[in-house]
């Protein structure tokens, strides 16, 4: 930057002009692929310096370029700057981002011309800088290696003559940052130098070449955007393949009218939670930039899988940063050398490798097996973790651990094996919760003979495990992540559940040598002060109120902020209800206090359109969404007069789209990200890893058919509506992800070319002796927070900064104030009490009709839908889908005796239903699940109906056929997927459910 | 000469399936010339992951078993191929020509294992080739020990004789060693999938109130057998693996605080007995 400050005040306007107009020749000369790109277009563009009223002009004819002095009469383009000096700074590169924004916004860089011509100028002068950049390693056999990134971690892609040989996990060289190791009770360990990724993402390549991508723009065939548009028919009609100039005029035309008619709020925009990795295509970056554009109602996500952590153990230690999950450092050293025991509960880090982390954890929990830590599964279901591991399985009923919690609470003070000491020093409350687990407020006492009757688990198992608990230096593994998640908190008692987690933990002592909420997924000795981007940081959307691009993001890499004007929003597990009755509510997912959870969204909010067209990105929302049925019947409102779809595969929703567009996988396109690393919500993830990557995500192989990028598809649209140099500021994917690498720590550690060419760098680990503290030690030590973690914003401690949690009093509460300030909640009392939830083994009204319980985990080979359906390889595993007659059934698992006792044999074809829905899928008969429940994944990314559209069993085996839309409590936006009642028998064949 | 050999060590398995899907993906729609032709998309499984159940309730025990060519030294594969369409390198890896084996369906039928996949479509029978196209290229190894996040998966090059020696020294064992086609995929603590355990619970009464009995002393007589005793854990429980699969007469005897219990029983699969209860 020095010497380009300093070439600005030798180097006049004039030289630039000649300097450029010879670069051109020159890179024209140099590269075909540059001569092609000139070759493309005749124009003249114009470089004007406005206050002399002159300048430059560069005529594009023929694949060739003539500079000529003056002031052109009609030029194509108009490049224009205030004055010589403002052209001087800017024109010469590298260039200053923060100046070139600046500039733009203060009317000092001005662009002008027909979208088309003016993106084929800026596109042409930035290529010409960056074009020669080489990437790819060559290996034996033709074949080129490239670097991308997944959900489920890094790979290498071999390609050969354009097309992609195979992917396989990155394996760390010689040359790549040392790994940690770990010292505990005389062992030393350190990680595999590979990163050991997921299923969903070594199955990638198999949904690149997927039977189910969408090669080409399609229209349904009875959709007439100017006459009858037979919305009734959507996922009946079919599609028929068009032009992407005609799709494009058609989405365009549609947003026009939307917007001229009823104002931008009646554009709904709605996406599932995760996209594929990358900063840049991420939907948090391009599709919120190009929204913000246009102005959309948005529909708001929930805290998805937080569910019982967000809406209730915020309350009583706060982390509203992190939806309610807890701090992740020194967990895992602290783990293997101090604890005697794990309890995981509702925990199987082996099937959900936490969040993006692959199976890095797995080789820890072999080494924590490996040093004789006794390991407790609490589970319906005997889960992959048990398996691998041992232990002690405990199958409690689906839905009633917090009876079993508060048994455990009641061993413990009954004879005196919690951690006194720290209950009086740090926390509150304690009291008036024992008066209630004791049974002293006039409530039964929580005994172990109580709980048993609840949650099936014998009295004398409950007791000696409280026992063993209160005499051991224990981790609670809650949830897959060990301090969040879980399926128990996704249940109609899952508010509950997670708040008496928190409290057990608390009662012995968290932050104590050995003793934690962890399981050995996260808190690995990795250097946290590295600055690379997540995507919750936004990306390139400029969004600045719904990501967390303010926090470092919009500063490191000045880009032009978006506003979305339309302050409507709707709450996503209330979509049906938003189109189907015209109005709903839900409660907001604030993160910045524990208070802000109490505001609620209504929809239609006052001055506002109802929402007429959907933009739908993605498309697996069945799958993730409680009462599916009804979800499909809003699809196929009237209401909603447009649906388009922007989607790579014929995923559920598909085809309930008026309009699909294709979109092409991140194999396909440029872009860059670090594993495991969506920044804020999930602050410091990587600590899941065994290594940190931070990998470029090369652009591999063209896209498939007629696909287009997600940025490249907005880009198209936004050119119809005449906005693309704001969307684009000129630049190509290519071009952006330069921009993001520039606001990274990166530069610091290895140039740009080298990056680029290598395609991944390894960020070294911290040294053995200065690792960051333990989660929560200065807690227990009533310290400052001494973790390298910048939340609560400071206004959320409330005695002094950095002291304390972020709870009323700072200490940890065991009654929280923030749920005693407001009006009592009958279902979420201040004092948390054991409450039979709905829809379980309580309910023996409905359980007449639908006896068994159903539980619907976080998949296993799936990150959620992605992974599953689309032709993947992942159906050819049987624990995940079985073939039967040529179609991949979901696995529902059955206990011996529920199976015998309704004829079904292993592998049969079973109809699961209730009076919301039904879902075909192949059993198997299983003593791995307890009697009474059955068991199948959520989140198939196939729809198939045997019948009508909603009104039928699904073959695709959607969970959530079946599963209410009921929040779990009434201040919430907390969907219970795990609450379900269901019969089930083998199915005849027929489409009907009820 | 070094040959290849593979370890794979069952109890460090958790189906996690990387391994599989890392051979679906070398292999699918690859051409390998001159080592192996695509396999097909779907239903192709060069390898598979077993699940063995034993026991049930809280007792339960799952073993997965990774199965795939074992690259047999004396393979019947080699046995039943005509015009030496099935050969052995040098380095110990069994090839299936994709030209010569067209057409004969007999060397897929020849595996004892059922691990040599019949393409319907090419008419040719295909293995898991240990991925001989890769090592030859210079890969350190095959990509399913690249891809499995515990280590079970550890590819081994050394000479015979070290591998006799350090299988013995280890207890490695192959599958079906009986059949004599002398594998070079070794297992370790394969020897779970083929024995029974029996547990059970020791509990003290008092009053109306059952506790569980930690450190009772337990032991296990079998007939002509070796007693075996054990304690208790801080659930009560006790268990005894290693026991035959065939049916057993066996006595297990619990003792705590000079009260004593005993039973008798057939033990034909791996389970759980009634608990014992001790009257305080």
């Amino acid at each position: 930057m020095g010497i380009s400050k300093l070439a600005s005040k030798f180097v006049s306007f004039d030289m630039i002009m000649f300097g450029l107009h010879k670069h051109l020749i020159i890179t024209r000369a140099r590269f075909p692929e540059f001569a092609r790109k000139m070759a493309e277009r005749d124009l003249v563009a114009q470089v004007m310096i406005h206050q002399e009223k002159s300048g430059y002009w560069f005529e594009f004819r023929g694949g060739k370029v003539r500079l000529s002095k003056g002031v052109h009469e009609r030029p194509d383009v108009t490049l224009g700057f205030r004055d010589r000096r403002t052209a001087r700074d800017l024109l010469i590169p590298p260039f200053d981002w923060s100046e070139q924004i600046h500039a733009q916004k203060m009317f000092r860089l001005t662009m002008n011309g027909r979208p088309d011509d003016t993106a084929w100028f800026q596109r042409l002068l930035i290529r010409s800088t960056t074009i020669g950049e080489r990437y790819g390693q060559d290996r034996p056999g033709g074949e080129v290696r490239y670097v991308n990134n997944n959900n489920g971690g890094p790979v290498f892609v071999d390609v050969k003559d354009g097309r992609i040989v195979r992917m396989t996990p990155v394996v760390l060289r010689d040359d790549d940052a040392k790994s940690w190791t770990i010292t505990a009770r005389g062992r030393k360990f350190t990680p595999p130098r590979r990163a050991a990724i997921a299923s969903h993402a070594l199955c990638m390549k198999s949904r690149v070449y997927s039977e189910d991508r969408i090669m080409y723009p399609m229209k349904r065939v009875d959709f007439d955007p100017h006459g009858e548009r037979n919305a009734g028919n959507r996922g009946v009609s079919g599609h028929e393949r068009i032009s992407w100039d005609e799709a494009l005029a058609i989405v365009a035309g549609e947003i026009v009218r939307c917007r001229t008619q009823s104002g931008p709020g009646s554009i709904g925009t709605l996406i599932s939670a995760h996209h594929l990795w990358g900063n840049v295509g991420y939907h948090l970056s391009a599709a919120h930039r190009f929204w913000n554009l246009i102005g959309h109602t948005y529909i708001e996500h929930n805290p998805e899988s937080w569910e019982g952590w967000f809406w209730g153990a915020m309350h009583h230690w706060g982390h509203s940063t992190r939806a309610g999950a807890g701090d992740p450092y020194g967990l895992v050293e602290d783990c293997l050398q101090n604890a005697e025991m794990i309890v995981f509960w509702s925990s199987d880090p082996e099937a959900t490798g936490g969040c993006y982390a692959g199976t890095e954890g797995s080789i820890r929990r072999q080494w924590a097996k490996e040093l004789g830590i006794e390991f407790v599964h609490i589970d319906p279901y005997f889960n992959h973790t048990a398996q691998v591991l041992g232990g002690k399985w405990i199958a409690p009923r689906p839905g009633t651990s917090n009876a079993l919690a508060l048994a455990i609470a009641f061993v413990w003070i009954d004879e005196g094996l919690y951690d006194r000491d720290y209950v009086e020093r740090v926390t509150t409350g304690f009291d008036e919760w024992k008066v209630h687990i004791m049974g002293e407020d006039g409530t039964a006492p929580k005994t172990p003979e109580w709980a048993e009757v609840e949650c099936g688990v014998e009295a004398h198992v409950i007791r000696a495990l409280a026992r063993k608990w209160g005499k051991s230096r224990t981790y609670l593994g809650a949830g897959g992540w060990g301090n969040s998640v879980g399926s128990a908190n996704r249940q109609s008692t899952g508010v509950q559940w997670a708040r008496s987690m928190v409290c057990l933990a608390a009662m012995q002592g968290m932050g104590k040598a050995g003793s934690n909420m962890g399981n050995l997924q996260f808190g690995t000795p990795i250097d946290y002060t590295f600055y690379f981007p997540g995507y919750v940081e936004g990306g390139i959307s400029g969004d600045l109120e719904y990501t967390a691009s303010a926090v470092s993001n919009y500063q490191r890499m000045p880009h032009l902020m978006t506003v979305n004007s339309v302050k409507q929003r709707i709450p996503r597990l209330k979509l049906a209800d938003a189109i189907l009755d015209g109005r709903c509510e839900g409660n907001v997912m604030a993160v910045d206090s524990v208070t802000g959870q109490f505001e609620k969204h209504i929809y239609p909010a006052e001055g506002y359109a109802p929402v007429e067209m959907l933009y739908r990105y993605g498309s697996s929302y069945t799958a993730t969404i409680g009462d599916s049925n009804r979800l499909i019947e809003a699809f196929r409102s009237p209401r909603l007069k447009f649906i388009v779809n922007q989607s790579i595969w014929k995923n559920n929703e598909t085809v309930f789209a008026d309009v699909i567009l294709p979109a092409c996988t991140n194999y396909e396109r440029w872009d860059i990200g670090e594993w495991a690393n969506p920044g804020a919500l999930v602050f410091h993830a990587q600590s899941q890893l065994n290594h940190r990557v931070v990998a470029m995500q090369h652009k591999c192989i063209e896209p498939v058919g007629e696909s287009r990028s997600d940025y490249e598809i907005f880009f198209a649209l936004s050119k119809k509506l005449g906005l693309s140099d704001y969307y684009s500021e000129g630049m190509t994917e290519y071009d952006w992800v330069k921009r993001v690498y520039e606001s990274s720590d990166m530069p610091k550690v290895m140039p740009w070319r080298k990056f680029l060419k290598r395609g991944y760098y390894v960020v070294p680990p911290d040294s053995e002796d200065a690792r960051v503290p333990t989660a929560y030690s200065w807690f227990a030590n009533e310290e400052k927070k001494n973790v390298p973690d910048a939340t609560p914003v400071a206004s959320e401690y409330n005695t002094e900064w950095l002291k304390g949690l972020q709870t009323q009093s700072g200490r940890f509460e065991f009654v929280p104030e923030t749920l005693r300030r407001n009006p009592p909640e009958v279902d979420r009392p201040a004092v948390n009490t054991y409450q039979r939830g709905w829809e379980g083994y309580w309910d023996e009204e409905r359980r007449r009709k639908y006896p068994l319980q159903m539980i619907a985990p976080h998949p296993r080979y799936s990150f959620h839908t992605m992974g599953d359906g689309t032709d993947s390889f992942l159906s050819e595993i049987e624990d995940h889908r079985v073939w039967v007659d040529g179609w991949p059934y979901t696995k529902m698992r059955i206990h011996p005796e529920d199976a015998e006792a309704r004829a079904i044999a292993d592998r049969a074809l079973v109809r699961v239903a209730n009076d919301r829905g039904g879902l075909v899928c192949a059993a198997q008969v299983t003593a791995r699940i307890r009697k009474g429940t059955v068991h199948v994944y959520e989140s198939s990314s196939l729809y198939r109906s045997a019948g009508e559209p909603g009104k039928s069993v699904d073959l695709g085996g959607g969970a959530n056929q079946v599963s209410s839309g009921r929040m779990q409590v009434r201040n919430s936006h907390a969907g219970a997927g795990n609450s379900i009642l269901v019969e089930v028998e083998n199915w005849n064949g027929k489409a009907g459910f009820e | 000469m070094t040959k290849w050999n593979m370890v794979l060590d069952v109890d460090r398995c958790n189906n996690c399936r990387n391994c599989f899907l890392s051979v679906l993906d070398e292999y699918a729609e690859n051409e390998h010339t001159g080592y192996s032709a695509p396999i097909l998309r779907k239903g192709a499984h060069l390898m598979e992951i077993d699940t063995h159940e034993r026991g049930s309730g809280q007792d339960l025990d799952v073993t997965y078993v990774p199965v795939t060519c074992n690259h047999c030294d004396d393979a019947p594969c080699m046995k039943a191929a005509e015009k030496g369409a099935v050969y052995k390198r040098r380095d110990g890896i069994v090839i299936i020509d994709p030209v010569k084996s067209k057409g004969q369906k007999q060397i897929a039928k020849a595996c004892p294992f059922g691990r040599v996949y019949w393409n319907e479509e090419l008419q040719i029978p295909q293995i898991w080739t240990f991925d001989a196209h890769l090592l030859d290229q210079g890969w350190e190894r095959p990509r399913m020990a690249d891809a499995c996040p515990t280590l079970a998966i550890e590819t081994v090059k050394c000479s015979d004789a070290e591998m006799e020696s350090r299988a013995q020294r280890e207890n490695l064992r192959t599958l079906q060693p009986e059949l004599g086609t002398k594998p070079r995929i070794y297992y370790r603590n394969l020897d779970r999938i083929f024995e029974n355990f029996v547990t059970g619970s020791v509990l003290v009464k008092s009053g109306d109130t059952l506790d569980i009995v930690e450190g009772a002393e337990v032991v296990l007589r079998r007939n002509e057998r070796k007693t075996i005793e054990t304690k208790t854990d801080f659930f009560g429980d006790f268990k005894f693996t290693g026991l035959s699969c065939e049916p057993t007469e066996i006595e297990i005897e619990v003792r705590h605080d000079g009260k004593t219990g005993s039973r008798r029983m057939t033990l034909a699969r791996s389970g759980r007995v009634d608990p014992f209860i001790l009257e305080a």
